[in-house]
């Protein structure tokens, strides 16, 4: 079985300081890979890479064994298109319903006729539960709703892997459930993800694989069951603890 | 020869024009500006009876022709008292160029994210303070494209006030022209001549634009 | 009282001004709507060309932004005959068209200029992660959205078309300006005549005003603007 996606040797240099250093990541079919660490780490810029959105000074990306030449668009947008992206901050087109926001690549990337391609969003929106809410413009919709939106677009492409940049971190934490959930759904469906997040619980649940990242490195990388064992003398479980600790603070506080 | 010597002679004399032709761009444009942004302002944010004044305002300004104003000022029939040439029309420009400035910054106003509005709410500002030191600082910026058009059409339309007697360069080159004869030649130097200006203005508000640019609005594909 | 003569309005002003007005539009419709066209590319041109296009697209608008507009009508139909070679001669329509759509395409690009520094690059990476090339993410994301970002700054554009047309004149094309001064030399009564003919100008102006805010109203993005 080839690998579906691998990232090898990746670098990205800003000035004199490195963003990301030497970084190899081989994502197979039913991985669900987390990217853990501070901000500023890296992580986004190494989902951006994976598909190109930034281009690495260094490194190469192979899609099903077949190395990928970046210099060519046609390639690039194949990548792409196979390459599923969810942002942090959502990024849906500002002029466009919710409806037309999966329509629209549907359209002019896969050229399905306009009924066809509402036809498929209308299901991808009723999968994430927005099928009422179609018409409706994303400054019309709360943040949860527009996280899926732009999971249903990304959906809609037919990707074979997906690639979410903390996609819950812009969203009130009661909404942060529907996004999860919906995630959740993807991830016992098997498809590929590698995911940017501090959800702790659903890391320890769902995640095949943790990857603790510093300062532009991967610092550990192994199964969740092992990094977040109990009393495991690692950085991710120093981190996550941190973490838990100032949510605890933060509940008191509440 | 004998064009080009009427030219050098008579250039001096021209060129004198500039300084006139750009005090009343310049002037028109500022006045444009300190009721364009105002305007632009409570057309956005105004309740109705007040958008609608200032739609009227816009329509009457953009409707009726620089140069029937320019006679009403300048012969006192809209303010009931004389006004010098060069006032009359600085007044004349400025007034049209606001109500075309308003929308302009209308346009980048309403082009920014309601969010903008929202946080500046949630910092318990007040909406003055929103809009002096959150929407106008972005807005302005985004204007800047569409003011240049603004310099350039009023430093053309500039030449009107040769018809109430400002100075001007076109009207020192119609002057000359009349006595000399050498019409065409004498035109393509007033062309070029405004050319020159509007070059060194569209230069400088490009410059103004790049070094004020907002960090994460400057496309690229 | 011959200035309250009606027959003398109604029977050779108005039919005349309206003929002009019609002229007029012949020459302000098709000059906004290919101007305009022509502007939008020449300003997405100018943002995401290659250095040497905007290079040139730049220096394009500068010349014709800088150069006063009755100039470039005088040389489209006076000197383009006489360039060696190239000997073009435009009928005065064509002429006046050609200088109009010119004119407005170069300042109808700088609105649209404007219009593109308010879309975030956030849009367009969303776009490139769904595989969409340069050329569809340009005209199906971010020109939809900087045209209705751009209406009014484009309509003030129009407004000037509609007052601008007038310099047809120039090239001998007979328009609402032409017929007018043609009428004053025929019944010496200036005043009258351009008083109409200012009126026939306002309504141009005030259907264009009328029409573009209902392009607004139809095209208004939720989430942008007002404070409501």
């Amino acid at each position: 079985m080839t690998t579906l996606l691998s990232a090898k040797n990746i670098s990205v240099t800003l000035g004199s300081r490195k963003i990301l250093d030497n970084i190899s990541l081989d994502m197979n079919a039913g991985d669900l890979k987390v990217l853990i660490g501070p901000s500023g780490a890296g992580k986004s810029t190494l989902l951006q890479c994976i598909n190109h959105l930034i281009a690495p000074d260094q490194g190469e990306i192979y899609l099903e064994g077949k190395k990928i030449n970046t210099n060519n668009n046609a390639e690039l947008c194949h990548l792409r298109q196979n390459v599923g992206m969810i942002f942090q901050d959502f990024n849906l087109f500002d002029h466009l319903t919710a409806l037309e926001n999966v329509c629209l690549a549907l359209i002019k990337v896969h050229k399905l006729s306009k009924a066809d391609a509402q036809k498929r969003a209308r299901k991808e929106l009723e999968r994430v539960g927005l099928a009422n809410r179609a018409g409706l413009y994303p400054a019309q919709l709360s943040g949860g709703q527009k996280q899926r939106v732009a999971i249903a677009r990304a959906l809609a492409m037919d990707p074979k892997i997906l690639l979410l940049d903390e996609p819950t971190s812009a969203l009130d934490p009661e909404l942060v459930g529907e996004v999860l959930l919906v995630i959740n759904d993807l991830a016992k469906n098997g498809m590929p993800m590698i995911m940017a997040t501090h959800q702790m619980d659903f890391v320890r649940s769902l995640a095949t694989e943790v990857l603790f990242m510093e300062h532009g490195v991967i610092i550990e990388q192994n199964s969740p069951k092992v990094l977040l064992a109990e009393g495991a003398k690692t950085r991710t479980l120093d981190f996550c603890s941190k973490l838990n600790n100032l949510k605890d603070s933060c509940t008191v506080l509440g | 020869m004998e064009t080009i010597k009427t030219i050098l002679i008579n250039l001096p004399y021209i060129l004198e024009g500039t300084y006139t032709t750009v005090l009343l761009v310049l002037g028109a444009l500022s006045l444009g500006f300190c009721i364009g942004v105002p305007l632009a302002i409570l057309q956005v944010y105004g309740n109705r009876f007040i958008r609608q004044l200032v739609a009227l305002y816009v329509w009457f300004f953009r409707g009726v022709p620089i140069l029937l104003l320019l006679f009403l000022f300048y012969f006192g029939l809209f303010i009931g008292f004389n006004l010098d040439a060069l006032t009359a029309s600085g007044l004349v420009l400025g007034l049209t160029s606001s109500a075309y400035q308003s929308q302009i910054f209308r346009g980048s106003i309403q082009s920014l994210p309601l969010g903008q509005f929202k946080a500046g709410c949630a910092l318990g500002m007040s909406n003055f303070q929103i809009i002096k030191s959150i929407i106008l600082p972005q807005a302005l910026r985004l204007s800047i494209p569409g003011w240049s058009n603004e310099y350039s059409i009023l430093l053309k339309d500039s030449t009107l006030c040769f018809a109430v007697g400002a100075t001007e360069i076109m009207a020192r080159t119609h002057f000359v022209a009349a006595r000399t004869y050498h019409h065409l030649s004498l035109f393509i130097v007033a062309g070029f001549l405004y050319f020159l200006i509007t070059l060194i203005g569209i230069k400088i508000l490009r410059f103004i634009e790049k070094k004020y640019a907002i960090p994460g609005y400057t496309l690229s594909v | 009282m011959e200035f309250l003569d009606l027959a003398f309005y109604t029977e050779r002003i108005i039919p005349k001004l309206t003929d002009g007005m019609i002229e007029s539009l012949w020459l302000i419709i098709p000059a906004s709507l290919i101007g305009g066209a022509f502007g939008i590319l020449m300003g997405v041109l100018r943002v995401f060309g290659a250095n040497w296009i905007k290079k040139i697209a730049d220096s394009f608008v500068a010349i014709i932004r800088g150069v006063p507009l009755t100039i470039q009508l005088m040389i489209l139909y006076f000197g383009l005959p006489n360039i060696p070679y190239l000997k073009l001669y435009l009928d005065p329509y064509q002429a006046a068209l050609l200088g109009f759509i010119f004119c407005t395409g170069a300042y109808q690009s700088e609105y649209i200029r404007g219009a593109l520094l308010s879309i975030k690059q956030g849009q367009i990476k969303a776009g490139q992660a769904l595989g969409m090339t340069k050329f569809q993410i340009i005209w199906s994301i971010i020109v939809p959205q900087a045209f209705r970002k751009a209406i009014p700054g484009c309509g003030n554009e129009i407004i000037y078309l509609i007052k601008y047309s007038s310099l047809a004149y120039l090239v001998t094309h007979i328009e609402l300006t032409g017929e007018a001064k043609i009428l004053v030399s025929r019944t010496f009564k200036p005043t009258e005549v351009y008083l109409i003919a200012g009126c026939y100008y306002l309504f141009l102006v005030t259907v264009a005003t009328w029409l573009l805010n209902l392009l607004e109203r139809k095209l208004y993005i939720p989430g942008f603007g007002k404070a409501k």
